[in-house]
């Protein structure tokens, strides 16, 4: 099922994307591919609970085309 | 109907037969940013000769979108009701992912001002009003059409100038030298300044079309529409906004490689736009393609020579950020320019200039590259994220505030800088001015017309303002004997707060707050912003 969240970035969304889009910058498709495997890691534990993370990943995948 | 574009005579100036007396100030260029710095000078009593190449006005709309802040300075000049009267109004941005709204955005939400959000103008129109504002200075400015500045030489305490014109050439000189010439400027050209930073590869189409009938939904509400891959110009970007004289701009992004001459020509732009709007007629007014930099230069001042506006700094024109830059340019700079001239402070107040409105444009480029950068990926994994947050943003609130389209021009706060004294308000100092509606015993009027131009100091609630000599004083909601107004509905206190005072620079920015003031602390904050407390050069 789809959740929707709340806002928590504003007003710094600006400031993330752009450095989420230099983090990726020079890498490869494979090397871009596994840093975004190792960050989805390491917010999982930042957000250290399983019932979020379970619907996050649920709403995540039910955007995924049929 | 196009426009008429008639031009301005070519009047052989004296310094052809006879060495002219050096002049104060001589302004380069006469577009938008030339003429409201003549115009700003002439309000303080300095004189300056405006040279320009060309002897018309903009040819094609060009900039469009004047921002709330910069009409509040067009106010203070002159021209503010003129071009809210002919303009466009409009507050409301809409994003579209293909046939989809995703996010609209409103940027004036609350009333209780002058002027709105924003409106739409065609460039001709602004400095046409410019130009007839100028000539009722007919002592102060000299308008010169056709006199193209060929050289120029420091010589310390002035700038030496040679001018073409088609009578011939001619020198001048100059205590200061503005250099309003525009992203190409010569000027820059002459000194070899480096201007380098982030070109984008990409091509924009540009096309002007009037057409009776409004592409702005039932409503006919003018927007400002924007896709991410509208369903008309696949896997791209397009932009609608509507002019005076029912003329709309459409912006669409070309591939890379596209051909850009041939993509300027009818039968490639007519096809394109039919895509857009459908059977309705229209008529293709002006077209054009192009790329863009977003650069700056690294200092605003060069001795004598002052850069402003394009010559100092170009961004991308996704969020009208460089005409609106260049007239905040043009206000920061013109009261210090005039204390200068006039004796009353010292020429370090110019490198304040440099030092804030470098910081702004420095501001401006960052959300301009920004929203390029979003708006056309540059390699797989940005193409991803972008997706993927468009795929979200169909329902996701965060997701939809990620989509960037241009994060519209808003003035940049010029807190922590030297002329301002510390202090806190609900309006920190270096932030600019917030308009609100006033009664006075003249009937109605507006915050921006009561303490802009001058230093100023207001008193919202109770407090007691201190008379200095030459300062006004304007209390709001209190009784004393300066004069007073009724904050109207309340907006000017609850924007500013209650039982405050506030001295607002002339380019209307706050540089100082009192709880209790008392002569010898707003002299003192007077002195900071004539930089009067600057290390001077030795």
């Amino acid at each position: 099922m789809t959740k929707i969240y709340p806002d928590r970035l504003s007003p710094q969304q600006d400031d993330f994307y752009n450095a989420l889009m230099d983090a990726h910058a020079g890498l490869s498709d494979t090397q871009s591919h596994a840093l975004n495997a190792r960050l989805v890691l390491l917010m999982a534990n930042q957000i250290g609970n399983l019932e979020i993370l379970k619907d996050l990943m649920e709403t995540g995948r039910s955007y995924c085309d049929e | 109907m196009a426009y008429d574009y008639t031009p301005y005579p070519f009047v052989p100036p004296k310094g052809l037969s006879e060495t002219e007396p050096r002049h104060p100030v001589v302004i380069v260029g006469a577009g938008p940013i030339g003429l409201s710095m003549a115009i700003d000078l002439a309000q303080r009593g300095i004189a300056s000769v405006v040279l320009d190449d060309n002897n018309v006005v903009s040819v094609g709309s060009r900039a469009i979108c004047w921002a709330k802040r910069t009409l509040e300075i067009f106010d203070r000049l002159g021209v503010g009701e003129r071009m809210l009267a002919k303009g466009v109004t409009w507050k409301v941005g809409r994003n579209f992912h293909g046939e989809d709204e995703v996010f609209s955005f409103d940027l004036l939400p609350e009333d209780g001002h002058k002027y709105p959000a924003f409106i739409n103008l065609q460039q001709y129109y602004v400095e046409e009003y410019l130009i007839q504002t100028a000539l009722e200075f007919p002592e102060l400015i000299d308008l010169r059409f056709k006199n193209r500045v060929t050289a120029h030489e420091d010589r310390d305490d002035h700038v030496l100038l040679t001018i073409e014109t088609p009578d011939g050439s001619y020198t001048l000189e100059a205590d200061w030298y503005i250099a309003c010439d525009g992203a190409g400027s010569a000027t820059r050209e002459r000194m070899g300044l480096t201007f380098e930073g982030q070109t984008f590869e990409e091509q924009f189409l540009i096309a002007d079309i009037e057409m009776k009938d409004s592409p702005f939904g039932e409503a006919s509400v003018p927007e400002r529409w924007f896709w991410f891959d509208p369903p008309f110009h696949a896997g791209k970007s397009a932009l609608l906004h509507m002019q005076p004289d029912n003329i709309y701009r459409i912006d669409l992004q070309l591939d890379v490689d596209a051909d850009g001459k041939a993509e300027a020509q009818e039968d490639k732009v007519i096809p394109r736009i039919k895509a857009i709007v459908g059977d309705k007629p229209f008529r293709l007014d002006w077209v054009s393609v192009y790329k863009f930099r977003c650069i700056k230069l690294d200092r605003f001042v060069h001795n004598r020579v002052v850069f402003v506006g394009d010559s100092a700094h170009v961004v991308s024109p996704f969020g009208a950020r460089g005409g609106n830059g260049g007239v905040q340019d043009v206000d920061n700079l013109g009261w210090k320019l005039a204390a200068v001239i006039s004796g009353q402070a010292d020429t370090a107040l110019i490198e304040t200039y440099h030092e804030e409105r470098s910081h702004g444009s420095a501001e401006n480029i960052l959300n301009s590259s920004r929203a390029t950068n979003f708006m056309t990926p540059k390699t797989p994994a940005e193409a991803l994220f972008r997706s993927e947050a468009l795929r979200l943003a169909h329902d996701q609130p965060f997701a939809r505030k990620l989509l960037n389209s241009g994060r519209l021009s808003l003035p940049c706060s010029l807190e922590g800088f030297a002329l301002q004294t510390d202090g806190a308000a609900q309006v920190a100092p270096g932030h600019a001015m917030l308009d609100a509606p006033l009664t006075g015993p003249d009937g109605d009027t507006w915050l921006i017309e009561k303490a802009q131009g001058a230093f100023t100091l207001v008193g919202f609630g109770d407090v007691h303002l201190p008379d200095l000599a030459g300062l006004p004083r304007i209390g709001i909601n209190q009784r004393a004997d300066y004069p007073c107004y009724t904050a109207t509905h309340g907006h000017a206190i609850r924007r500013y707060g209650s039982d405050i005072a506030y001295m607002f620079r002339p380019d209307g920015h706050v540089c100082a707050v009192f709880r209790n003031p008392t002569a010898e602390d707003v002299q003192a904050a007077i002195d900071t912003a004539m930089g009067r407390a600057l290390e001077t050069e030795a």
